[in-house]
């Protein structure tokens, strides 16, 4: 059982553990954001909820580590990989057929998902629980920890910071559509049939949780606007 | 001169193989591990008998001439293998599959060896299937049959079209289990150059390492040839690029004798030749004759317009089409043996109804059984085969017939053994292809794999104790000997001698022409005129390879063009010795057939006053004369007769 | 048909390699390409050069041992075939055509277009078999095998080791390779006795020997000359994930 993670099937099975995990947690993110378009009341309540309490500081570090895992084994997997294809490489190489783009690509993607996450953190996280968790009652933008929905909208009133998540969210849609699927390839959940329904529930699923996101995006801007 | 013995036992031809199992010697299990064997070959007779003798315990080195032993020229075997199971209740039996394999060869073949083989037939049948080879299931999940030529009953196991591959890569993973195991040692891509006698034994072999062309001694206590047949002589075959007969041919310099070297199959079912460039032909399975007719136009302009491809093969109405083998052999139909089809097919092309440009292809057709059965059903029996003759004709055969020819496709001559499958030569053996016991004369399909595994898993492992028992107390066989140094000096030479030549041919260009002799004047059709004639002008091709051939490059190094020039010059000494055995038997039997002896209606005219024997040939010295001695063959069981597959 | 051939030259395995152009001319449409080949071998031979070593023996798809990449593609244009069962008229009258050897960690190069794919058979050798000797078996038909699930362990099994896949795929991954023959086992009552076993074994043998992992690109699959589903992929790492968990 402990060398499981040592092998090379263990090592994606870590990745499509975390890489779950992390696709739960977008949903439940997605559907939070969702309130702010409804009642920034209901939405300032669930900040209020995450805010520096036990449990919500337990969830971020279990979700920090998630992120960290997943990051980790993508790079001791890309690097083992690029040594395993041998020093000398093709002098020319086509793209097969029916091989997507994305799922040769997954490491880019996954960095430029971590770029967004990291401004999304300084934007958020650092301005909502981590002010929190230092004891501060204003954060960098003057305002309080939990005025969340007032952050939201202030930020997503500038066009500059709609294009860049749009951008961000589109880069995590490419992830989705074929790390889902290929999560459940890897634990060996699929088969010669259930190919082609796990494709389409990927993209059913990237483009529900990546749709809300944007949506809310969008939504926020317009509303600034009128 | 040396005695040949065939030490076939005594007694009813139901119990010798039971009788002579339990009167040889066994080595007990201690003894085993004292004994090194080596095996060179790695295809269905050498992979089983490797992994069976590892199993058995004792220290087997294997040595291929591939990067792996699964690459094999059995591994391209289509349609199947025989058993006389009986599964189908069509009145099969151990008896029949005797039976039809003796007649099938033409009354040629060994009696004894080939009931043993009918024999052990149903025990490959268990052991491939324990091993995991994938074969074809019936709904209710038992095992499927098909029929072959030569049959009247359905015997052939098959998996898909790839029977021959699975079957290997059964042996194959065997060998694999053995080689984890410590007690067999593979050697890829080391190819076999002498053989090393001590004391009138064999007792090891000189190998080239392709890879480094490093020469490389191996010893051992007895020596078992598996490397398949010799069909590349004719440059042209459906044998793999690779395959070749020079360990064989190593022996038989050593004082093995050859037996029957000039009965070759002529396959009827080959993609036909397309240009002078070519350099192997394709076999489609005999299997597609099961659900295939063939034909050719009865009308000549017909031919003209397809030749000229003004007319398509689609287009010509049934009452125009001549299906000569229903017409001639109204009985098997399109299943007579192969010997019997390509001569058929021969007839018809020299006739002048031949039906690509060349006029040398007539069609097999599967309109009839595609309206019968539906094109889903023709695609799930032959689907890889429609794809491959797609792929290399560019026509697809589920609208327009293939075209076919026959093309050289097995040698059923080889290295002659005695019952127990040793040579004339103490502790070397011989066994599949390599060998000459079962199939007389002519082969019939999908008994090539049979015998190539009853040699390897049940009938060498055993008889190959009765010779080690008294080996026991021979010391490991070292090689730092003056007899391996002999061995490994005339090696050396021969390569020095190919380098220093330089001259102005490549080897294959040499290869073609020899290859162009032995079909002209030793293939499908032989006469005394042109066996005499192949043998002067395949000596003309010998001396001009030894005077002007260019072999570039070094010894030390990755080098193809010597590999195959090493193998040419020994084609080019049997070459010779096929045509020596076609001029003195003066009949025709199976894939031999002599233009001066045929009946009225052109079927092979055997003589077994005069012929029923094995030619058995010795080597007497370079530039020397071979010289012929006689197996009588004799059979009890079954009473000989003219075959007959008209009624 | 005329043709420009960019070759890689590599004298052996330690040497550097490189690449050389040829041409060759007057090429029938239904030449094989390794035909083609040969023409160009028999070539430089009479010019005084080093013909240029590539592997191949049945020439009719089936032994695996041909290989070489092909204007980009492992086995070249078109699908479902092998190198020597490609055909010039797949290619156009003056193209260009670049060959090179398999590009892989596991597989170095010998000489030329030559490469050493002696993995494959260390990774059966772990355990692509099923543990019976020679005889003491029961009668083929004592255990039925569904029709479907004798069909699907040949649709694995028709792999022919060529190594197409590792050649293909991104990370030098040999799990279509694995997976073929782990699935074609498993398939059978006879060999899912051993399924575990031989899926923990032969996985941590590719991974010794330097092979890199799966990511489901699938590129593998489509340039398998026998179009090998990775399918199998997921039977083998399910396959696997139960052993190391059983123990």
């Amino acid at each position: 059982m402990a060398n499981i993670f040592t092998s090379s099937i263990g090592k994606k099975l870590i990745m499509s553990i975390t890489g779950a995990f992390l696709v739960l947690f977008l949903t439940f993110h997605m559907l939070m954001n969702g309130a702010l378009v409804f009642s920034d009341e209901a939405y300032d309540a669930i900040v209020n909820f995450l805010g520096a309490n036990w449990y919500a500081l337990i969830g971020t570090v279990i979700l920090a580590a998630g992120v960290v895992i997943h990051f980790i084994y993508a790079i001791i997997l890309t690097l083992q990989n690029r040594r395993a294809r041998g020093k000398i490489r093709y002098a020319e190489a086509k793209r097969e057929p029916n091989v997507e783009w994305t799922s040769k690509n997954m490491f880019v993607l996954g960095l430029v998902v971590i770029c967004g996450l990291l401004l999304h953190l300084y934007n958020f996280w650092y301005n909502m629980q981590w002010t929190e968790i230092m004891g501060e009652h204003t954060n960098s933008l003057g305002m309080g920890p939990k005025d969340g929905a007032v952050m939201v909208r202030d930020l997503f009133s500038h066009l500059g910071y709609v294009i860049v998540y749009l951008v961000w969210l589109v880069g995590i849609w490419f992830h989705l559509t074929h790390g889902v699927w290929s999560m459940l390839h890897t634990v060996g959940w699929n088969s010669k049939v259930w190919m082609k329904r796990l494709r389409c529930i990927s993209y059913i699923l990237a483009t529900l949780i990546v749709g809300g996101f944007a949506l809310t995006v969008i939504i926020i801007y317009i509303q600034g606007l009128m | 001169m040396t005695k040949i013995e065939s030490h076939i036992p005594q007694g009813p031809i139901t119990d010798k193989w039971s009788k002579h199992k339990a009167e040889i010697k066994v080595v007990s299990p201690a003894n085993k591990r004292k004994l090194d064997i080596i095996v060179v070959g790695t295809g269905l007779g050498g992979a089983s008998a490797a992994a069976t003798l590892g199993e058995l315990g004792y220290n087997v080195k294997i040595f291929c001439i591939s990067d792996s032993p699964r690459r094999a020229h059995s591994i391209a075997a289509q349609g199947g293998i025989n058993a006389a199971k009986n599964y189908q209740n069509d009145n099969d039996s151990v008896f029949r599959l005797f039976y039809d394999t003796v007649k099938g060869g033409d009354y040629r073949a060994r009696e004894a060896n080939v009931y043993r083989l009918a024999e052990v037939s149903n025990n490959i049948i268990d052991q491939c299937v324990a091993q995991g080879v994938p074969f074809a299931r019936d709904y209710g999940g038992l095992l499927a049959n098909r029929s072959f030529g030569g049959a009247q009953v359905s015997r052939t196991f098959y998996a898909r079209g790839q029977t021959g591959q699975q079957l290997l890569l059964g042996a194959y993973a065997a060998l694999n289990r053995q080689i984890a195991k410590g007690s067999v040692k593979s050697y890829p891509r080391h190819e076999m150059l002498n053989l090393v006698m001590v004391d009138g034994k064999a007792r090891g072999i000189i190998a080239r390492n392709l890879v480094t062309g490093e020469i490389e001694r191996y010893g051992a206590h007895a020596v078992v040839i598996a490397t398949g047949g010799y069909g590349n002589v004719f440059f042209l075959s459906t044998n793999a690029m690779n395959s070749n007969g020079s360990a064989a041919w190593q022996c038989y310099k050593k004082g093995a004798m050859f037996a029957n070297p000039c009965f070759t199959q002529i396959h009827p079912t080959c993609i036909p030749v397309h240009g002078d460039q070519q350099s192997k032909l394709t076999l489609m399975s005999e299997s597609l004759r099961n659900d295939g007719r063939i034909w050719v136009p009865k009308k000549k302009e017909d031919v003209e317009k397809l030749r000229a491809k003004l007319k398509k093969a689609s287009e010509i109405p049934e009452e125009d089409r001549d299906y000569y083998l229903e017409r001639r052999y109204p009985a098997f139909g399109n299943l007579v043996p192969r010997d019997v089809a390509s001569r058929a097919a021969k007839e018809r092309c020299d006739a002048g109804f031949g039906v690509n440009e060349t006029g040398l292809a007539v069609f097999l057709d599967f309109k009839t059984a595609i309206e019968r059965l539906g094109k889903n059903v023709i695609k799930d029996r032959y689907g890889n085969l429609f794809q491959m003759y797609e792929k290399i004709t560019d026509v697809n055969p589920y609208e327009e017939p293939m075209m076919i020819y026959p093309a050289v496709h097995y040698t059923m001559g080889g290295i002659w053994v005695d019952y127990n499958l040793m040579t004339t030569i103490p502790g070397l053996y011989a066994i599949g292809e390599a060998n000459f016991s079962d199939h007389g004369a002519n082969r019939l399909g999908a008994s090539a794999l049979m015998q190539g595994l009853a040699d390897g898993y049940f009938v060498l492992p055993y008889t190959i104790g009765d010779y080690l028992s008294h080996e026991i107390q021979t010391p490991k066989i070292k090689t730092d000997t003056p007899e391996f140094d002999a061995a490994e000096k005339e090696v050396r030479d021969r390569i020095a001698k190919l380098f220093s030549i330089n001259g102005k041919q490549t080897v294959d260009e040499l290869h073609k022409k020899l290859g162009h002799i032995m079909w002209e004047n030793v293939g499908m059709a032989r006469s005394k005129e042109s066996l005499e004639k192949a043998i002067v002008e395949i000596r003309k091709v010998r001396e001009e390879f030894w005077k002007d051939v260019k072999v570039p490059g070094k010894n030390e190094e990755f080098n193809q063009e010597l590999e195959k020039a090493l193998r040419l010059a020994d084609f080019l000494e049997e070459g010779e010795l096929m045509a020596r055995d076609g001029l003195q038997r003066n009949e025709s039997c199976g894939g031999h057939f002599r233009i001066e002896y045929q009946t009225p209606d052109g079927e092979a005219q055997r003589d077994d006053e005069n012929f029923a024997f094995v030619a058995i040939w010795e080597y007497q010295g370079e530039g020397k004369e071979p010289v012929m001695h006689k197996e009588p063959l004799t059979f009890e069981a079954i009473k000989v007769a003219q075959r007959n597959y008209k009624d | 048909m005329n043709f420009k051939l960019k070759i890689w030259r590599q004298p052996d395995a330690k040497s550097k390699g490189r690449f050389e152009t040829y041409e060759v001319t007057d090429i029938s449409a239904d030449t094989s390409f390794l035909e083609m080949l040969d023409i160009l071998n028999n070539k430089l031979i009479h010019e005084g050069k080093d013909p240029v070593a590539f592997d191949h023996d049945c020439r009719e798809g089936i032994c695996g041992m041909c290989s070489l990449h092909i204007n980009g593609e492992a086995h070249g244009p078109d699908t479902e075939i092998t190198t020597c069962q490609l055909h010039m008229r797949k290619f156009h009258d003056g193209d260009t055509i670049t060959i090179e050897p398999w590009r892989s960690a596991a597989f170095p190069v010998i000489k030329d277009l030559v490469v050493e794919r002696s993995a494959f058979d260390k990774i059966l050798q772990a355990g692509g078999f099923i543990s019976v000797n020679t005889g003491g078996v029961p009668d083929g038909n004592t255990i039925p095998i569904s029709h479907d699930d004798a069909e699907e362990s040949m649709d694995a099994a028709a792999c022919i080791g060529c190594g197409a896949c590792v050649a293909t795929c991104k990370n030098g991954s040999a799990m279509l390779f694995v997976a073929a023959r782990v699935s074609s086992l498993a398939k059978l009552p006879q060999g899912k006795v051993e399924t575990l076993r031989r899926a923990n074994a032969m996985i941590s043998k590719m991974d010794e020997l330097g092979f890199g992992n799966c990511t489901n690109t699938r590129a593998c699959e489509a340039e398998c000359p026998k179009a090998i589903s990775i399918s199998h992929i997921a039977r083998l790492n399910r396959k696997f994930l139960i052993s190391r968990f059983k123990n």
